[in-house]
């Protein structure tokens, strides 16, 4: 199961190295949601710095879904999905090895995206650390799910549309996870509460990747 | 589950129906497939060759009836299968970013073989230099056909299913190709080919199975047991035109089998 | 398998699962009319709210269905779905049948809520655990609905779907922890109090009890004819793949067509992405 692991995402991040979408694509979108952000909010700078949180994870959410549906879309030209099958991948490891690959465009993105809420909102961040594991464990729960979905709705028409009505609603006690510890995170904050959210996002995590690895395969079968 | 079968049997299917949504694939297929016999599949367009491949491949699970390859069920066997089952389809399942030997090493890891056959491989099939390093996107058609091809010969599996494994190629494609059906029966593979150009693949096969409207509805040899190549001619293990214990061709009420070469609607 | 019996239900046939249904039907008017009757004229008003707190024989009765009853019965269907020894189209249809009631419900929780949060908070929405929660639980269950209107054979339809909902019935408990961590941990003080519940006593509470008997019953007569109507559409497609599997095996029945590989292939590969 780890080496299919390895050999998918190796695959997966070798295409994003060549095609470049999450870097020329994905990124610009994100930093364009925070820039709409700031227009929706307002000149009020207080209100922004305050904000910058939730709207951060916002922004990683829409990224998520890009991502997410990019990963899948690779599978689907020239019958590769089909050709996935008929290798014998353990499904576990695919699932893995896919999720890995997201999870790893997606850190990528959210590092540009807590740069860009730094400059653009003013946010100022106390406990570092705080910020850097949240972010890891909310990527995690985020890539894991996202491939799920993805999966389940892989080969149809409305993919596009339905993928993210899917996978939204369900990611958010990432939201609200990663919101609260930024927020404990922040100046002002109180890292203690964060803490307790931490303990959710692993819980997350750990369950949505156990189904994942157990339910993966069949998945594959509906499509 | 796989049903009790005789150990020498490759494929064997018995009263297959395949559905895609509300549209029968195949209607009710019975066919046995020995071990080491080469067997063409043809028929008309939309007849079901394909499925039925598809169906050895475990691609498309049964709606009734049984299939066993390899004395396994390839739905549910898949994983012990994919070493020893190839399949060359009308897609090359290569991906578009990669180049051909990018795709090529992951398709042959992915199937559990060594990345040690990938470059005779290639060579075989005239993949070679800039080819190479050209990304999937920019090939032709033929040349995707190629690189499938050679992941199938750097693989080498026990059972080789290629549909319409002509199509697409060139001249000289295609006499490799035909080396190599010759090569994979004379080292003991079973060799299943879908494909509407009988007259290219006769030479090839021993028997030649019709599929019309999802079912098999006629049989006959091809009076061929070798290569149409000079090698050492190692008798292939039994690809000898009789019918397996059981025979398929009483069961699907089809026609009494021609012997010799048949005229062929051209 | 005779794909024909894969459309056998135990619940379509006989006269006595029709009469069945019909006075669960009844008894379901007959609980409704009279909490209505007990709930608006009987039972007296409360101290504090005076007669917004009839709400009460509603809003808690749909919530209790939607929530529980209709959430938690897709959730084990689909699990009892997917599980091989127990698999049979019946929970799969049971589910989506269950879920669609739940839909219903879910929105009357959420228009009740709405009604009473008015008068008595001042605000027509507010973020409280309950509210939000069920409005997660929603769009979750709208998505599940959304998944199932996608063409597909039943079999698949049916994984895919139960698929959806186990990962919506795990993701729920954690939702529900989030939100509610979301509104107690928080620093900033809530200006509402969200507990609604006034206390309840003698008659009320015996309507209360009714309520949620009738609004139970309603749920389970909804469920059963909407059971019915999914197995009805299942039972027309079986129809036509009959038809389908004839025309096709007559195909071969006509003698070799003359001249081939002159159009293009048709229908021998499985359309990609048709499901």
């Amino acid at each position: 199961m780890w080496r299919d692991t390895l050999l998918v995402a190796g695959k997966d991040l070798r295409i994003e190295a060549r095609s470049r979408v999450a870097l020329s694509q994905v990124a610009p979108f994100g930093i364009v949601a925070l820039v709409l952000f700031a227009f929706a909010l307002g000149p009020d700078r207080a209100l922004m710095a305050t904000g910058a949180p939730g709207l951060f994870w916002v922004a990683v959410l829409f990224c998520t879904v890009q991502a997410v549906q990019r990963s899948v879309s690779v599978e689907s030209a020239d019958g590769a999905r089909d050709g996935l099958r008929l290798s014998g991948l353990d499904p576990a490891g695919l699932f893995l090895g896919k999720t890995v690959a997201v999870a790893a465009q997606l850190v990528v993105l959210e590092a540009l995206l807590a740069v860009g809420v730094v400059l653009l909102y003013g946010a100022r961040i106390d406990v570092p650390w705080l910020i850097v594991v949240s972010c890891v464990l909310g990527t995690v729960g985020l890539a894991a799910t996202g491939t799920l979905y993805g999966a389940l709705s892989a080969g149809l028409r409305v993919r596009e549309t339905l993928l993210p009505f899917l996978l939204l609603p369900i990611v958010a006690p990432v939201l609200l996870a990663g919101t609260r510890i930024w927020q404990a995170a922040m100046a002002g904050g109180t890292p203690a509460d964060g803490t307790q959210w931490l303990r959710l996002l692993v819980i997350f995590d750990a369950v949505y990747v156990a189904l994942g690895v157990v339910v993966y395969g069949p998945i594959q079968e509906t499509a | 589950m796989a049903p009790a079968t005789p150990s020498s049997s490759a494929i064997s299917l018995h009263d297959a129906v395949a559905l895609s949504g509300r549209f029968p694939l195949l209607t009710g297929v019975d066919l046995e497939v020995a071990d080491g016999e080469s067997v063409l599949v043809e028929g008309p367009n939309g007849a079901g060759k394909t499925s039925l491949l598809r169906v050895c491949a475990g691609l498309v699970p049964l709606a009734s009836g049984r299939v066993a390859v390899l004395g396994l069920d390839p739905v549910r066997r898949r994983a012990q299968l994919r070493r020893r089952v190839g399949l060359l389809s009308h897609a090359s399942h290569l991906y578009d970013d990669l180049t051909v030997r990018e795709n090529m090493r992951f398709a042959v890891r992915a199937a559990g073989a060594g990345t040690d056959r990938i470059d005779p491989a290639c060579e075989r099939l005239g993949l070679t230099g800039r080819l190479l390093k050209t990304p999937a996107s920019k090939l032709s058609a033929g040349q995707r056909r190629r690189v499938a091809l050679a992941v199938l010969v750097a693989r080498w599996p026990e059972l080789w299913m290629l549909d319409e494994p002509h199509a697409g190629l060139d001249s000289s494609a295609r006499a490799v190709l035909d080396e190599l059906i010759g090569e994979a029966t004379t080292g003991g593979a079973t060799v299943l080919i879908a494909s509407h150009e009988s007259a290219l693949v006769e030479p090839l096969v021993t028997r030649a199975v019709t599929v019309t409207g999802g079912r098999v509805t006629a049989e006959r040899c091809t009076g061929v047991s070798r290569a149409p190549l000079e090698r050492p001619a190692a008798t292939a293990s039994g690809p000898t035109p009789t019918e397996p214990p059981g025979g398929p061709g009483g069961a699907s009420g089809a026609d009494p089998r021609v012997e010799g070469e048949v005229a062929h609607v051209a | 398998m005779n794909p024909n019996q894969r459309v056998r239900s135990p619940l379509l046939q006989s006269a006595r699962a029709r009469w069945t249904v019909r006075i669960i039907g009844i008894a379901a008017a007959v609980a409704t009319a009279f909490t209505v009757w007990l709930g608006l004229w009987v039972t007296p008003p409360d101290q504090v709210q005076g007669d917004l707190v009839r709400l009460v024989y509603i809003h808690p009765g749909v919530a209790w269905v939607a929530l529980y009853l209709a959430f938690g019965l897709a959730a084990v269907a689909s699990l009892l779905y997917l599980w091989p020894r127990t698999r049979s189209l019946f929970w799969d249809r049971l589910a989506a049948a269950a879920v669609e009631v739940g839909v219903v419900f879910n929105v009357c929780t959420l228009i009740s809520g709405s009604i009473w949060g008015k008068p008595a908070w001042g605000v027509w929405w507010a973020w409280d655990a309950r509210l939000t929660s069920t409005a997660v639980l929603l769009v979750l269950f709208l998505g599940y609905m959304a998944l199932r209107r996608v063409p597909a054979e039943p079999e698949v339809r049916a994984r895919r779907s139960a698929f959806l909902a186990l990962f919506a019935a795990v993701d729920i408990p954690i939702v529900h922890f989030s939100v509610l961590w979301w509104k107690t941990l928080h620093q900033g003080a809530t200006v509402l109090n969200p507990d609604l519940s006034p206390t309840i006593h003698g008659s009320m509470a015996w309507t209360l009890l009714l309520s949620f008997v009738a609004l139970t019953l309603v749920f389970v007569w909804m469920l059963l004819v909407r059971y019915r109507i999914g197995v009805l559409e299942d039972w027309l497609g079986t129809g036509e793949l009959d038809a389908a599997l004839r025309e096709r095996q007559a195909e071969g029945a006509a003698p070799d067509p003359a001249g081939d590989g002159s159009e293009a292939p048709a229908g021998a590969p499985v359309p990609e992405g048709v499901r």
